[in-house]
């Protein structure tokens, strides 16, 4: 069971307590409607043709043998659907006015850039009709040479476009004082060089992607049913790209199974639901297959990180220099080329460092589009920054926590303006450290450690410490500008009160598993005083919210729930209005107290709320100028960035022998500001740190030296069972924003982005002894047998 | 072909393709969407069923393969008036569920699971549930709710 270090914010109603969530019921007795749910009578099935070669000239593509195969009712190639795109696929985050972008079609025109890459489509009664027509499309292709390796795709030596005259896409760079950095590393006692992989991953929500497209009984309308992260932003995507008037789409994402970042995304399925809807004026739907999703959805990581740290004797940092490749795929996604740079300011981690500096070259290759996976960029910085640490521990002879704590950015130091350009809102790092090493009982595992090397035994114990902070609450409008984002970052919210005294929030953030129904309900329950279940929560549909930028960076709360309580406080405002107006005093003298305003010094003089409700929609006796209704909105954008942070312990076992890596501890202490609800929170937690430990230990998405993908189902790549992790101790400390008027931060993401640097530097503290200081990730039992061999022969571990 | 299956309590014959799924079945045929289909290689769990009380994953049986047999889905769980099965209660009481997609699945693989192991060890639960994958809850939660029926001892088979 979870401990909790500090008591769970202190609360006066609902928020803080660990209420049970409202969605449950619906999920838990499968009345819940996921896309591939929907019955849609008259609806195609659209089946994909996809290139088998990583790179190759279409030749030609022939569908006449498909149009044959009973119940087909079309089929396209690339060039038959020329006509129908008001432009290329979207990618919103030109990270430089330079980038290369090589235009991207759902369906190839001549040229298929990856084995996944559209080549047709073939649309039947039955998907199973359209999936048997597909194999009977005759395409000619004439192979190319494949990029396929990231480092040999920045050298050019193989084209992964042939109308490019070069991969790299971009170079971005932060180098706020580049002789300062020079300076330090002249000047430095003690440097760390580290290079790492972040090996590319498949998101693998466990409901695959799916769209329904049905056109609307009134002529050129579109409803859009899709597995999405984002109904607002594919909104207005899709109607520039399909070239529809944006107010005759309305997208619906019904319940959503999981996304990760991999349902933040404008795919091609997508838009050719809508034009293929719009052309035989018949509902289009697709249902991605689990081997298909391998291919057709975008991957995570995929980079080549170089990090040097510059040191005195005590293992202070002076200086992080950082140059990274990363793996944009074949085309750029909604947000490819931006993703290491969500990661470029955070490489100096939780630590004071003085000298800066960061360059990432983003590169094409053959392969899936990478793009937003659970933590986007932040995950690879930590990473980079704790394994470097550890690494720096072990050069000037200190305990890992001991270095770590060297180098905290003081409590005393926030809000903390980093040399790379943030201002850090709050935080007590050290605090986090503390209370993460006394809940795993760091002497203690130290002892055992070393009792275990002395005694010679084959399971060897190993610590490993991630102490990560983010940044998240995406974000700033302006902010976002100054790297070349071209939407902002803000939220929107309304809420109302109905006649009846129950309360309809609408708001544009879009769950898909995340609780937002039960969290939304609690602010408002504390705010109006009502209970949260008479709290109505409408979202994930652009007719009835039709302001919102969605759910991802773990911004929901820190934004979307920050506009919610904004738009609450606004109603409370007007409703006060009302309530001097019926009680014949100064506004000033009521005063709110659940949901109820009373006369100051005179409490028997009193209105409810959904008294005020009912009087705001009779609309009887408003004061002079006020409108019916008790209603009010707010759009709110961040002033800043939130900064959660915390520490990781992961402790493993590691059998000498054979190098099996068992996880059999974990504990973490996160610190998300201010909780709403600390079960939901937990959740998030528990649920990130498998993610991060499914990277550090298990998955990966392998492809051969010819750019096939190998591991296209879960027999072949590993999203890790019940059975290969352990229960979590967690524990909490709590240091509001002061960013935000609820003090949160977010949760999101933080337990993928501390855990899977905590695992690995556990797998190499077990080994260190015996000279391991890497092994690549996934940490495989093949690698890590090889590692223990190749650091001390003889010692039982192979080459 | 014609299959003749009880599903949750009511009887239904059919014709069917010989090659339809059992799960395809269950959501086309009878209706039933609760059941959901993760992968293609049996290796996710999301479209456990019991057949006859025991898990099976309705992706990997043909609907012929259960003529005359009874199966249970996620809809035949709560009771007629909605009360939740305890295993669904005690999902919703240890926050064992996120998006909800693999929860159908992993409901089901508990009843059977817990069926033949009344007073199992956490690890026992680890064990029992390595075919059945979650991406949300990193499976501390569901393993909570699992132990908490078992401790309970209110399981009705």
């Amino acid at each position: 069971m979870s401990a909790t270090m500090t008591e769970d914010t202190p609360a006066k109603g609902v928020v803080g307590t660990r209420m049970l969530r409202r969605e449950d019921p619906a999920l838990l007795s499968g009345e819940a409607r996921y896309v591939h749910d929907l019955v849609v009578p008259g609806a195609l099935h659209m089946a994909v043709v996809r290139s088998p070669y990583a790179h190759a000239r279409v030749t030609s593509v022939d569908v006449s043998g498909a149009l044959g195969m009973p119940g087909v009712a079309a089929a396209f190639s690339g060039a038959d659907l020329a006509g129908e795109w008001g432009s290329a696929m979207p990618c919103a985050w030109p990270v430089t006015a330079d980038m290369q972008s090589p235009p991207h079609f759902p369906v190839a025109l001549n040229e298929a850039c990856y084995v996944g890459d559209a080549v047709a489509v073939v649309l039947a009664g039955s998907q199973a009709e359209a999936q048997d027509a597909a194999g009977a499309v005759a395409v000619v292709y004439e192979e190319l040479p494949a990029a396929v390796d990231l480092e040999d795709a920045a050298s050019d030596r193989v084209l992964a476009h042939s109308d490019l005259s070069s991969n790299r896409a971009y170079t971005w760079e932060l180098t706020p004082d580049a002789d300062a950095v020079t300076r330090a590393f002249d000047a430095a006692a003690v440097t760390v060089k580290e290079r790492y992989v972040q090996q590319r991953l498949i998101p693998a929500a466990m409901e695959p992607r799916g769209v329904c497209v049905v056109p609307q009984p009134f002529g050129g309308e579109y409803l859009v049913y899709s597995a999405t992260q984002i109904p607002h932003i594919l909104r207005t995507m899709l109607g520039i790209t399909a070239g529809v008037p944006e107010e005759r789409i309305r997208v619906v994402a019904p319940s959503v199974g999981g996304g990760f970042g991999s349902k933040l995304d404008v795919y091609a399925e997508e838009l050719l639901c809508l034009v293929l809807s719009r052309r035989l004026r018949k509902p289009v739907r697709w249902s991605e297959e689990r081997s298909e999703a391998a291919q057709a959805t975008i991957h995570g990581r995929g980079q080549v990180q170089e990090i040097e740290l510059a040191a005195d004797t005590d293992g202070r940092v002076q200086a992080v220099r950082v140059r990274l490749l990363a793996d944009m795929g074949a085309y750029m996604q909604l947000v490819t080329p931006g993703v290491p740079l969500l990661g470029a300011f955070l490489y100096h981690g939780v630590y004071d460092v003085a000298a800066y500096s960061f360059t990432c070259t983003g590169v094409f290759t053959n392969k899936t589009p990478t793009d937003a996976y659970r933590g986007a960029g932040r995950p690879e910085a930590t990473y980079a920054i704790e394994r470097a640490m550890d690494a720096l521990a072990r050069k000037v002879g200190t305990d890992p926590a001991e270095v770590r704590r060297r180098n905290f950015i003081g409590a005393d130091k926030f809000p903390y303006a980093s040399a790379a350009g943030l201002l850090f809102d709050s935080g007590n790092y050290e605090g986090a450290l503390d209370a993460a090493l006394e809940l795993v009982d760091y002497e203690g595992l130290r002892e055992e450690q070393a009792r275990r090397r002395g005694q010679g035994a084959s399971k060897l114990l190993g610590v490993g410490l991630s102490s990560y902070v983010e940044m998240c609450g995406l974000a700033p409008s302006r902010v976002l500008a100054s790297l070349n984002y071209v939407a902002g970052g803000w939220e929107a919210a309304t809420v109302r009160m109905l006649p009846t005294g129950k309360v309809q929030v609408v708001t544009g953030a879009t769950p898909h598993g995340q609780g937002h129904v039960t969290s939304w309900s609690m602010i408002i329950a504390d705010k109006l005083g009502v209970s949260p279940e008479d709290v109505e929560v409408l979202h994930s549909d652009t007719a009835v919210s039709p302001l919102g930028l969605d759910t991802y960076g773990s911004r929901s709360l820190a934004v979307g729930g920050t506009a919610i309580a904004l738009a609450a406080d606004r109603l409370i405002d007007k409703a006060r209005l009302l309530a001097a107006h019926r009680l014949e005093v100064a506004p000033e003298d009521l005063e709110l107290s659940s949901g109820q305003f009373s006369v100051r010094g005179s409490p028997s003089s009193a209105m409810a709320l959904g008294a005020l409700a009912f009087e705001a929609f009779t609309a009887h006796d408003l004061p002079q100028g006020m409108e019916p209704n008790l209603e009010a909105s707010a759009t709110y954008d961040p002033t800043n960035f939130t900064f959660p942070f915390g520490t990781h312990v992961a402790v493993v076992e590691v059998d000498a022998e054979t190098g099996k890596v068992d996880l059999v501890r974990y504990s973490a202490v996160d610190d998300c500001g201010n909780q709403i609800n600390p079960l939901i929170v937990d959740g998030q937690v528990h649920g990130g740190i498998v993610q991060g430990v499914a990277q550090a230990l298990f998955e990966e998405a392998v492809y051969d030296d010819d750019g096939n993908l190998l591991t296209t189902t879960f027999t072949d790549y590993l999203v890790p069972a019940a059975s290969e992790v352990p229960s979590f101790s967690l524990g909490r400390t709590v240091t509001p924003s002061p960013s935000n008027p609820l003090g949160v931060k977010g949760i999101g993401e933080a337990g993928t982005i501390a855990s899977t640097p905590a695992v690995v530097n556990a797998v190499v503290d077990a080994l260190s002894h015996l000279g391991v200081v890497d092994i690549a990730m996934p940490v495989t039992p093949e690698r890590v047998w090889r590692s223990i061999g190749a650091a001390a022969p003889g010692t039982g571990g192979g080459r | 072909m014609q299959v003749t299956v009880t599903v949750n309590g009511t009887t239904g014959s059919h014709d069917v393709e010989t090659r339809m799924l059992l799960v395809h079945y269950l959501r086309e045929v009878r209706g039933l969407t609760g059941t959901n289909v993760g992968c293609d290689t049996t290796s996710c769990g999301a479209c456990t069923v019991l057949l006859n009380g025991e898990s099976v994953k309705s992706c990997t049986m043909l609907a012929a393969q259960a003529d005359g047999e009874e199966i249970t889905t996620i809809e035949g769980m709560a009771a007629p008036d909605g009360t939740l099965h305890p295993i669904q209660e005690a999902f919703r009481e240890h926050h064992g569920l996120q998006c909800g997609f693999c929860t159908p699945g992993m409901v089901m693989a508990i009843a059977s699971f817990l069926k033949e192991h009344p007073d199992p060890t956490e690890a026992e639960v680890r064990e029992g549930l390595e075919g059945n994958l979650c991406r949300c809850t990193g499976y501390h939660n569901i393993v909570q709710a699992a132990l908490a029926v078992a401790r309970a001892g209110e399981l009705v088979s």
